[in-house]
């Protein structure tokens, strides 16, 4: 695409000729595009598109495996996320990622929630209760295990101990919450209550999710990126890219004529 | 590409676009029939055509629950979703005209067993159902072929079978204030252009949602400027 593609809405992100590397593969070519604030941006595309990779520079999850690296920008407040110098750990409280699986850890529902908040904040144990409840009420899990927080969060179900992610990560009260293929582990009616709770939490949070269902790209997002072989081939308002697409590539993958 | 991975899913568009094609050719044919019935005089080919509507309702209700399984089980997107959108109220442009085919058989035939004397102006109604049929058959073309020119020129057209009805309303309203007795075979007759400047009005319709197919942009309620500016 000659020309950036825009938004309407002010920007939280900016993303500016991103390509990122696995060893000497190139996984994304030039990238760029902006995520609009307390918006669903989703990233639609075939396996191996690169819509992951583009996530994961987000929160610089790419720093954990050696021989991946990144070239471009990612601006987040005018500042450069992918700048060495950029702590880590500031970016991944500001920027929070829910995965594919649920990946609960192996401790109580309080403590899953608990023992993020206490690695960026001293809260007394008081204000620690609040969070919990707070955390878990955005996530519309409180009703269903405020009587038993000292259980396992291994012992909730799996669209539960999603919920209970994404009360994880939002408890330490990030700006965009990254979300990669949250639902393709779940049954319908957990993903129905993600995808609510998606739209609720975009009031207060921008979001962008990675989803393989395209469907639910269009259920759920504001702006839908369809990417191919770690190009941006389309972006825009997703009611116009799932009515009336710009790009042949974008029309054949969504209408299923891809391949 | 123009096949689905789903050769299914491929097998219900099409069928869906043939029967819309087939209904618009029984409309079609109604029309025609219609209009020639009513400069006959054959008042077996008005009832024909009188009996014939239950067919084209038929064809309504069945194109429609295409329209509607098809939403449900395959969730179209883009172009294939501007195509089901289309066809589903072409179906009910295509069903409004068959009722005018219908109207125009009843009228003729209650002309023309009224006995008139003379029916008024019967050439000049004979040439905007001229206009009228060529208008429906360019869009069903339009449809058939998905060909954005040819819808445009059908729009065109429409400004013409209007003047052509008002060209007929005025002369009968002047005939009739000539001679109060033909005011009731008048009447009829101006029934009868009315539904055939409808038709016209349909095909517009038709070939309007042509162009929303295969241009996405709605060019309903626009000007021909609008029109023009669409480009494939």
């Amino acid at each position: 695409m000659s020309d950036l593609p825009q938004t309407v809405d002010e920007n939280i992100l900016a993303v500016r000729d991103l390509s990122f590397y696995y060893g000497d593969f190139r996984g994304l070519s030039n990238v760029s595009l902006d995520i609009a604030k307390s918006k669903v941006t989703a990233f639609i595309g075939p396996s191996g598109c690169g819509k992951s990779t583009l996530l994961r520079t987000f929160n610089r999850m790419y720093d954990l495996y050696p021989g991946q690296r990144a070239e471009g920008q990612v601006l987040f407040h005018g500042r450069n996320l992918l700048d060495r110098k950029q702590d880590v750990n500031l970016v991944r409280a500001k920027i929070g990622m829910v995965f594919q699986k649920p990946t609960p850890f192996p401790m109580s529902i309080y403590e899953n929630i608990a023992f993020g908040v206490r690695l960026y904040e001293r809260l007394s144990k008081s204000e620690m209760d609040l969070r919990v409840e707070w955390a878990l009420r955005k996530a519309a899990l409180w009703e269903e295990t405020r009587n038993k927080l000292q259980q396992s969060g291994l012992s909730l179900s799996g669209g539960q101990q999603q919920r209970l992610c994404i009360a994880r990560t939002i408890a330490v009260k990030p700006e965009i919450v990254l979300l990669d293929e949250p639902t393709s582990a779940l049954d319908p009616l957990s993903t129905a209550k993600i995808e609510e709770l998606i739209n609720e939490l975009k009031s207060d949070y921008t979001i962008a999710i990675v989803t393989h269902n395209m469907q639910q790209a269009a259920r759920i997002s504001d702006y839908t990126a369809f990417m191919y072989v770690g190009e941006l081939i389309e972006f825009g308002r997703t009611n116009e890219v799932f009515v009336k697409p710009r790009c042949q590539q974008t029309e054949d993958y969504i209408t299923g004529r891809f391949g | 590409m123009n096949t689905h991975l789903s050769k299914q899913f491929d097998l219900e568009l099409e069928n869906i676009r043939t029967r819309i094609l087939q209904m618009g050719g029984l409309v079609e044919r109604q029309v025609l029939a219609a209009i020639e019935a009513f400069g006959t005089g054959n008042i077996e080919e008005m009832q024909q055509v009188i009996r014939n509507d239950r067919e084209v309702d038929a064809y309504e209700v069945g194109i429609d629950e295409d329209c509607t399984l098809l939403i449900a089980r395959r969730q179209p997107t883009a172009r294939d979703l501007r195509l089901v959108m289309a066809i589903s109220r072409i179906v009910t442009d295509l069903e409004r005209s068959g009722d005018k085919a219908a109207k125009i058989a009843n009228k003729s035939r209650k002309v023309y067993r009224a006995g008139a004397r003379r029916i008024p102006r019967i050439s000049d109604v004979e040439h905007c159902g001229q206009l009228a049929t060529d208008m429906l058959h360019g869009a069903l073309d339009a449809l058939a072929r998905m060909d954005v020119d040819a819808a445009r020129q059908v729009i065109g057209a429409d400004k013409e079978i209007d003047e052509a009805f008002n060209a007929i309303l005025r002369q009968l309203v002047t005939y009739m204030m000539e001679d109060p007795r033909t005011i009731s075979e008048a009447l009829d007759v101006i029934w009868i252009a009315k539904a055939i400047e409808r038709v016209g009005d349909h095909a517009t319709n038709i070939a309007e949602n042509v162009i929303y197919t295969v241009s996405g942009i709605d060019v309903r309620h626009t000007g021909p400027a609008a029109r023009k500016a669409v480009r494939e």
